[in-house]
């Protein structure tokens, strides 16, 4: 009797293995499954329309029109008239032949797309003749149209999603058209509306055999939502007019409310350019443009040294830390001794030898020795350097410095901001301010963004507080609710200390540099900067031309631009960089140019700095030798 | 015995009847659901796969009524003869045979095809029944386990030559031959091996050997501390295991890459999730199990399995018939079918250990064991625990000769079951 208890027992035990796996795939697992996930569906999609893109005005930036792909079905085309079929579409038998192998050997019994984006009269005349010709239909689709040639960097492209996303968003087919860059991507989820679905139940052979569950879970497409920017596209399109022939990158932002009222970046390329059937031929040579990198937004992206500007967040810092006032003298003689040994010597070319400098003139005639000496006593007001370093830091970054600012755009740099455990690591604790005395003047380890240095603008113009910069203004005529642009963000510098600051900084277009720049009836409160800047040419280290930066804001009181200016190599701050700021500022404000004022204008169209970055990039051997 | 002779149904065991119609017409309404199509009318239209299993149902009713009219005796003393009747039907083949999906394993009588290995696996259990149920054999002399293995394995070979699946399912008699009092070790070894071929696909030679010698090096060295007795081991004994499981590691690493097919090597692939393909080899065990999951606990209901409407699952009527059972009747279904199986097993041994007759006590073991059997490797292939292996499962699948051999093996038990109360 025993020996029966085995097979009793192995009974059992299948038994309870098999209830359990089959708890497992049925109970645990199948609880999960969307009944419309099926392979026995067979789900078709209706697309809804692309939202809209306005500026701030109201004015149309991006819409849609709407493109005809020819789609083949490959096991049910039958016999056909290909000299005709291919006058039709324009094609020459060999590419028929080429894309119709392609079509068999990728999935015989699959829709797919024959040939994209027909032009409007081409698909008129196929119409009438498709029914011809088995196994091709016209799959309609919507594609961008963008009335303005203008502000690429911003509005972004679309193209098909690839198959990364495809896989890992459940939203997304193959072959369905996704934001790729700016906006497009940012508000992805807005503009793209809502898929509407049609079920269709099918066999394993990918046969329909009629509606799913008499359409119980199908649903309508939502059209996109429309977002309105806080761009202006007058400024926009004016600052990218005035751009031409040069590199770099202009953010311009209401102080008021974080509102980016434009961003250009130079080089920069007609959106139209990425749509439709020229976008692959065209975004290959976009892309691989490596050296004016057309697809590069500068005005977010480009890191720089910040130059003579940063100089106003030290001396505020100065006065914050009450390491210096108003009245504190410091002494230039022609630059600023850190160290004992001959090298170590800053050059200053503020002109003022031997007598007492005070802030107001230190802004103004941006005097480096000032404001190393200001640096230097930040920084050793501790007890050990590092301290002082981090509290300076900290200062610094409540500007919104040395981090993602936060703004609602894909792209962007963090920038950097030293803090003392930075030092301690790259000198072994062996060090002080003399050290790193580049920061006091915005050259050493400092790199900031141009959309940062606006920003610092915007926080300077409000005296002490800024928005995050955004560029977004409403999202289908709802303005944005989002706290992270509606709260304002204070930096670690009371209000009191902005004034001197600013007055210094009105002398700069009142009387110093960038006087000739001047607007009447508007005040024009900026700071001017040369940036210097190197490459390494076959392991040397080269000089190479400045880079002009401006940053600006205007009116002083009440200011309603914020302003920070970028241009490579471009050379003195006030040769370039002002007159920029000063049209566009003019150009906001006023709406147009005074006559008096159209030999600046013209002055910037005509100035081409192409033949320095040619030079640069076609001759490093010549460069070599200049500098020897 | 007059009155006994006209009443067929005296003795009949009521609650393996009840279990056997369930079985099968539920197992007709998964196959109705599998097969139905929108254009196919009633239930008697006999071009359809469901109209055909109506009809070999209601055929094996007069076969039900020849089983139990004809005396129990009958089937001990005629075994030898069935079986070698069966053997020579399973040699014809070679002959006569008519191929279906590759297997040679088919007779074709006007447009009939009957599978003789259906029928083998019955006449096998009867021979085997008699051969074990003799007075003067032992079980534990070699010889007459030899016998046996003869016995078991000439139907398996024959069968095996066609369609190595089907042969599988002769292993269970091993199960009788456990409880006639066969040693374990057969058992034990059989176990192992399987064991350690499973594991040498899964994780190469290299690996395995190192990690099994090691393992019964540790063994050996604990033994010793335990003991207190160094090198004073059975050499002879360890160095034996070591050979004999690196030959059969090295051997089966040399089966699965030269002899065993392709095919045969993908199924096993795809178990052991070495391969993820979804698409080829895969296709049938994924989609199966997709089926079933689709289920969820309810199941979607009679005729609602859209994966199962949609033909989704490749032979679902015969091999894969459970996984429409997961879809439209859902865990319930699915576990209510498991329980039936598992009482029906229960009910044939509890049964068959009441016999004084050793005959009908080891035909009764041999029925639950190939029932087993044929459960454990069809489910267990269906829900995607263990390969792909064609073979039906009992009562439920689609087929006239695999329905009739269940039969034929289930209502012999009955009528010897039947008759241990009045003839012995």
């Amino acid at each position: 009797m025993k020996r029966s208890y085995l097979l009793y027992f192995l009974i059992f035990l299948i038994g309870i293995i098999f209830i359990a796996r089959l708890f497992q795939i049925q109970v645990i697992r199948g609880a999960d499954i969307d009944p419309v996930q099926s392979a026995a569906v067979k789900i078709k999609f209706d697309y809804p329309e692309r939202g809209y893109v306005y500026d701030r005005n109201g004015k149309l930036l991006v819409a849609n029109q709407l493109s005809y792909d020819v789609m083949i079905v490959p096991n049910e085309v039958k016999e056909l008239d290909t000299l005709e079929f291919c006058s039709l579409l324009k094609i020459d038998k060999d590419d028929f032949i080429r894309r119709y192998k392609k079509a068999v050997k990728y999935a015989p019994w699959l829709a797919q797309v024959f040939l994209k984006q027909l032009a409007k009269e081409d698909f008129a005349f196929l119409q009438e003749k498709l029914h011809k010709f088995e196994g091709f239909f016209i799959q309609k689709r919507v594609i961008r149209d963008y009335p303005i040639k203008s502000a690429a960097n911003i509005l972004g492209y679309i193209s098909e999603v690839n198959e990364e996303t495809a896989k890992k968003d459940e939203y997304y087919q193959q072959g369905e058209l996704i934001g790729k860059s700016g906006i497009e991507v940012q508000y992805e989820k807005y503009l793209r509306g809502q898929k509407g679905k049609k079920h269709f139940h099918r066999n394993r052979l990918n046969k329909i055999i009629g509606s799913y569950k008499e359409g119980m879970y199908d649903s309508l497409p939502i059209n996109g939502e429309d977002i309105t920017l806080t761009i202006d596209s007058e400024l926009q399109q004016y600052g990218e007019y005035l751009m031409q022939g040069k590199r770099g990158g202009i953010v311009a932002i209401e102080p008021s409310t974080g509102e980016i009222l434009a961003l250009i970046t130079a080089p920069s390329y007609d959106p139209n350019k990425m749509v439709g059937r020229v976008r692959a031929k065209n975004s290959i040579s976009l892309f691989n443009d490596t050296i004016h990198k057309p697809m590069f937004d500068r005005g977010l992206k480009a890191t720089y040294s910040p130059g003579s500007p940063f100089k106003l967040v030290n001396a505020l810092i100065g006065l914050q830390e009450g390491v210096i006032n108003t009245n504190t003298p410091f002494y230039c003689y022609n630059g600023y001794r850190y160290g004992s040994r001959t090298h170590e010597f800053m050059k200053c070319h503020c002109g003022i030898y031997g007598n007492p400098i005070r802030l107001n003139t230190a802004i103004s005639k941006s005097c480096n020795s000032y404001f190393s000496n200001t640096y230097k006593r930040i920084i050793e007001k501790n007890n050990n350097p590092s301290e002082g370093m981090d509290n300076w830091s900290n200062h610094v970054k409540s500007f919104g410095l040395g981090n993602y600012l936060g703004y609602d755009l894909p792209e962007g740099d963090k920038g950097l901001i030293p803090d003392g455990k930075y030092y301690d690591k790259s000198y072994e604790f062996r060090w002080n301010a003399s050290t790193n005395i580049s920061n006091a003047i915005g050259q050493g380890e400092v790199i900031t963004t141009p959309i940062q240095l606006a920003n610092v603008t915007a926080a300077i113009a409000n005296r002490g507080y800024f928005y995050t910069p955004h560029i977004v203004k409403k999202i289908n005529n709802q303005a944005i609710q989002d706290t992270m642009y509606t709260v304002a963000r204070k930096t670690t510098i009371d209000k009191e200390h902005f004034a001197p600051v600013i007055e210094g900084m009105h002398y700069v277009f009142k009387s110093g540099t960038a006087s000739w720049t001047n607007i009447k009836g508007i005040d024009i409160v900026g700071k001017t900067g040369t940036v210097e800047n190197f490459i390494r040419v076959n392991g040397k280290k080269m000089q190479l031309k400045d880079h002009s930066i401006l940053v600006a804001f205007a009116p002083k009181e009440n200011p309603k631009i914020a302003f920070a200016v970028f241009i490579e190599h471009g050379g003195f701050g006030s040769t370039i960089a002002a007159p920029i700021t000063s049209l566009m500022i003019e150009k906001y404000l006023t709406g147009k140019i005074q006559k008096n004022r159209k030999w600046i204008e013209e002055r910037m169209l005509e100035t081409d700095l192409y033949h320095i970055y040619n030079q640069q990039i076609l001759k490093p051997e010549t460069l070599e030798a200049g500098t020897k | 015995m007059r009155q006994e002779r006209n009443n067929i149904f005296l003795g009949v065991d009521w609650v393996l009847v009840l279990l056997y119609v369930l079985l099968i017409g539920f197992g007709w309404v998964n196959i109705y659901a599998a097969s139905f199509t929108e254009e196919s009318s009633t239930i008697f239209d006999f071009s359809t796969k469901y109209g055909k299993q109506l009809l070999w149902i209601v055929l094996s009713i007069p076969m039900i009524i020849f089983i139990l009219f004809i005396n129990g005796k009958f089937y001990e003393r005629f075994s030898s003869i069935f079986y070698l009747v069966s053997l020579v039907s399973l040699v014809g083949l070679f002959i006569f045979g008519k191929e279906i999906n590759g297997a040679k394993s088919w007779y074709n009588f006007g447009g009939m095809s009957l599978q003789p290995s259906e029928f083998a696996k019955a006449f096998t259990a009867l021979a085997l029944a008699k051969l074990l149920s003799d007075r003067k054999y032992n079980l534990n002399l070699i010889k007459n386990q030899i016998k046996a293995f003869i016995v078991i394995f000439t139907p398996a070979l024959l069968i095996a030559i066609h369609d190595a699946g089907s042969a599988i399912v002769y292993l269970s008699f091993f199960f009788v031959l456990n409880r006639e009092g066969l040693t374990l070790i057969y058992f034990v070894l059989g176990i192992s091996a399987i064991v350690l071929f499973l594991l040498t696909i899964l994780f190469g030679v290299k690996v395995l050997i190192i990690s099994l010698l090691s393992i019964i090096s540790i063994y050996v060295l604990y033994n010793a501390y335990r003991n207190q007795r160094f090198l004073r081991f059975n050499w002879i004994k360890i160095l034996v295991t070591y050979l004999i499981s690196t030959a059969f590691i090295f051997g089966v690493d040399y089966t699965y890459n030269n002899v065993l097919q392709q095919h045969q090597r993908d199924r096993f692939e795809v178990l052991l999730g070495k391969t993820s393909d979804t698409k080829n080899i895969g296709y049938n065990s994924n989609q199966s199990i997709k089926t079933i999951s689709s289920g969820g606990f309810k199941g979607k209901g009679f005729l609602q399995g859209d994966r199962t409407q949609g033909k989704f699952v490749p032979e679902q009527h015969t091999d894969y018939i459970f996984s429409t059972v997961g879809e439209e009747w859902g865990f319930i279904g699915t576990s209510i079918v498991i329980i039936l199986f598992i009482m029906l097993l229960f009910r044939i041994i509890s049964r068959a250990e009441k016999h004084n007759n050793k005959f009908g006590r080891i035909y009764g073991y041999g029925v639950a064991s190939v029932l087993f059997l044929h459960l454990i490797i069809n489910v267990g292939m269906v829900i995607g625990l263990l390969p792909t292996v064609g073979i039906p499962l009992p009562f439920f699948s689609y087929g006239g000769s695999s329905l009739w051999g269940f039969t034929l093996l289930l209502f012999v038990f009955i009528k010897l079951d039947a008759h241990k109360s009045y003839d012995w």
